[in-house]
């Protein structure tokens, strides 16, 4: 025999337990992103212990001495992700306005489904193609991970910042050009202004995909040993670059570098994510008018 | 005078304008050559060995010599489709379960707030940190198998279902809910009969884009699947396995034509895969504003 308090017990029971579940799913997220840097910091320590600072300030890695120094390869995502937004932000802001300003609806439809499009192509694909294709022009060098990491980052870029600019109140556009703004003049007026803050967090994000993209640039960075030069055009090599092409025949110290160079990146990207995902939301929110 | 002459001469500002307009113009040209450049080499380069070789280029095993010229491509097939159901099977329920929580549950609490702000920061973790995490995690432990990299996959859905699902529990009107509750229908209940079959198609599509961007990943799968396999494995927690994101990579360095040849129809086969998840994705959100 059932009662009603009883029935309305187990409804509670099966309500709280699935609530707990939800909770639990949630909570992966943090349990993953804490776990990665406890975990593998843990594994870094090796090397810490062995090298110390000179990990981080020497420019010297050299796994046949058992030397490990880190600053060539953060030099080289660090280069290879400025020449990336350099040629990326310009051409992404192209785009993003030519499809929301000036493109025919029926043609922008087909714009935005080529960016998609962009984004669904695998990164090792654009790697081979950087190896097979590009290199017959543009041998590897910091300049053609750059280029690659470039066409990566700009579907990224480009549909972030298409939003953003989508959200200019069509009565801000209108203001300016009944006083006989040009067009140009109107996105200088009214578009950009408004859609600033939104633009230097899609900037932001693509410079954080642009530094933690690891096959294409592994394939096509050169994977020479410890350049620290401007020099575009020369061979180099980057932390994922590194970690993904000597992972194979490393043993347990320079795996340990390696777990140590995937910590450093860890931290760098998730500082540069932070401040991204924060100018974005903020921007977001104030386009929307809530705040 | 005639009529030419009294139209006004164009001023800087116009053509200023105009100039860039064209700009803008060339620099969707400058986006769209790569992407046929791209879609040109695999087409052509990928077509010749996977119909010379048809279907052997699908089913035959991988040859042993990395030299050795002709199909074929099984293997990696089976295995990219293994790691990514499998790491579908992790992350889709507990995506989904998470952005229940966070828009039915916990709303603009602030737990949900901390958790859908780290959701956010983990789709920018790079995916060879998610590889290497699960290494230490998971492989180190339990050695080389398809799962391993379905966790690593798995880690990088996560965020995106997670993100995607929310946004698609956000378009149920809450009418549906309060009419629910009307009945006297507790909230799970709700949630489970009434919200989610709402969202389903938003849903399904959304998971599928992060099933397509999973497919292609190659750097969280170095770790976890193991190096050198050209024969088929079934068996999905044991053994190293190989992927068709894999051969493209470990293939595109080598410099004999035979290898070359199986990379670029490898990045075809997979390039068709990750397009046709996305195609279907998009039938599906077209099914909903139906």
């Amino acid at each position: 025999m059932i009662d009603a308090a009883a029935l309305r017990g187990r409804r509670d029971r099966a309500d709280r337990s699935f609530r707990g579940l939800a909770i639990g799913a949630a909570a992966t997220v943090l349990l993953v992103l804490g776990l990665i840097a406890v975990t593998m910091t843990a594994r870094a320590r090796t090397v810490i212990g062995e090298l110390g600072v000179s990990f981080f300030t020497s420019s010297r890695w050299s796994p046949a001495d058992g030397l490990y120094g880190a600053l060539p390869f953060v030099w080289g995502t660090l280069y290879t992700a400025v020449i990336a937004l350099v040629i990326a932000v310009p051409v992404s802001l192209g785009v993003a306005l030519f499809i929301t300003e000036v493109a025919p609806r029926a043609l922008k439809r087909w714009l935005i489904y080529a960016i998609d499009l962009l984004a669904v192509v695998p990164s090792v694909v654009f790697g081979l193609w950087g190896v097979l294709v590009l290199s017959t022009v543009l041998p590897r060098s910091f300049l053609a991970a750059g280029v690659v990491l470039a066409i990566m980052i700009i579907p990224i870029i480009t549909s972030l910042a298409r939003e953003v600019l989508e959200t200019t109140p069509v009565a801000d556009k209108e203001a300016a050009l009944a006083l006989g703004a040009t067009r140009w003049e109107m996105i200088g007026a009214s578009v950009i202004p408004h859609s600033k803050g939104g633009i230097v967090g899609a900037v932001m994000l693509g410079l954080g995909r642009a530094m933690g993209e690891t096959i294409a640039a592994a394939l096509v960075i050169g994977s020479a040993t410890g350049q620290i030069t401007l020099d575009a055009l020369a061979p180099g090599n980057s932390m994922p670059a590194v970690i993904a092409n000597s992972w194979g025949e490393a043993d347990t110290l320079q795996r340990s570098a390696l777990i140590a160079l995937a910590v450093l990146l860890f931290a760098m990207t998730i500082v540069v994510n932070l401040i991204a995902t924060t100018i974005v939301q903020r921007s977001m929110r104030r386009a929307r008018g809530t705040v | 005078m005639n009529v030419a002459e009294l139209r006004a001469k164009p001023s800087w500002r116009s053509v200023k304008s105009h100039l860039m307009t064209g700009l803008m113009g060339l620099a969707l040209l400058v986006v769209l050559a790569p992407l046929v450049s791209v879609l040109w080499s695999i087409s052509s380069r990928g077509l010749g060995i996977v119909t010379s070789a048809f279907p052997a280029f699908f089913t035959a095993e991988i040859p042993q010599i990395s030299r050795a010229a002709g199909p074929g491509m099984g293997p990696a097939i089976v295995g990219t489709l293994m790691v990514t159901l499998g790491a579908t099977l992790v992350a889709v329920p507990l995506g989904v379960l998470g952005a229940i929580y966070l828009h039915e549950y916990g709303r603009a609490g602030k737990f949900a707030r901390l958790v859908r702000f780290m959701a956010t920061v983990m789709t920018g973790v790079p995916s060879i940190v998610m590889g290497l995490f699960v290494y230490v995690m998971w492989t180190l432990r339990f050695g080389y198998s398809a799962f391993g990299g379905s966790l690593a996959l798995a880690c990088l859905m996560l965020p995106i279902v997670i993100a995607s699902t929310e946004q698609m529990l956000r378009l149920v009107p809450d009418h549906l809910r309060e009419a629910a509750y009307a009945l006297g229908t507790t909230k799970s209940r709700t949630i489970l009969t009434v919200v989610l079959p709402a969202a389903l198609p938003g849903i399904v599509s959304g998971s599928l884009l992060a099933v397509a961007r999973a497919a292609g990943e190659t750097a969280p799968l170095l770790f976890a699947l193991g190096l050198g396999a050209t024969a088929y494995n079934a068996h999905f927690f044991d053994g190293i396995n190989t992927a068709l994101s894999q051969q493209i990579f470990v293939n595109a360095t080598s410099s004999f034509a035979g290898a070359q040849e199986r990379a670029w129809g490898a990045a075809l086969t997979l390039v068709v895969l990750a397009f046709s998840f996305s195609v279907v994705a998009r039938v599906f959100v077209h099914a909903r504003r139906r």
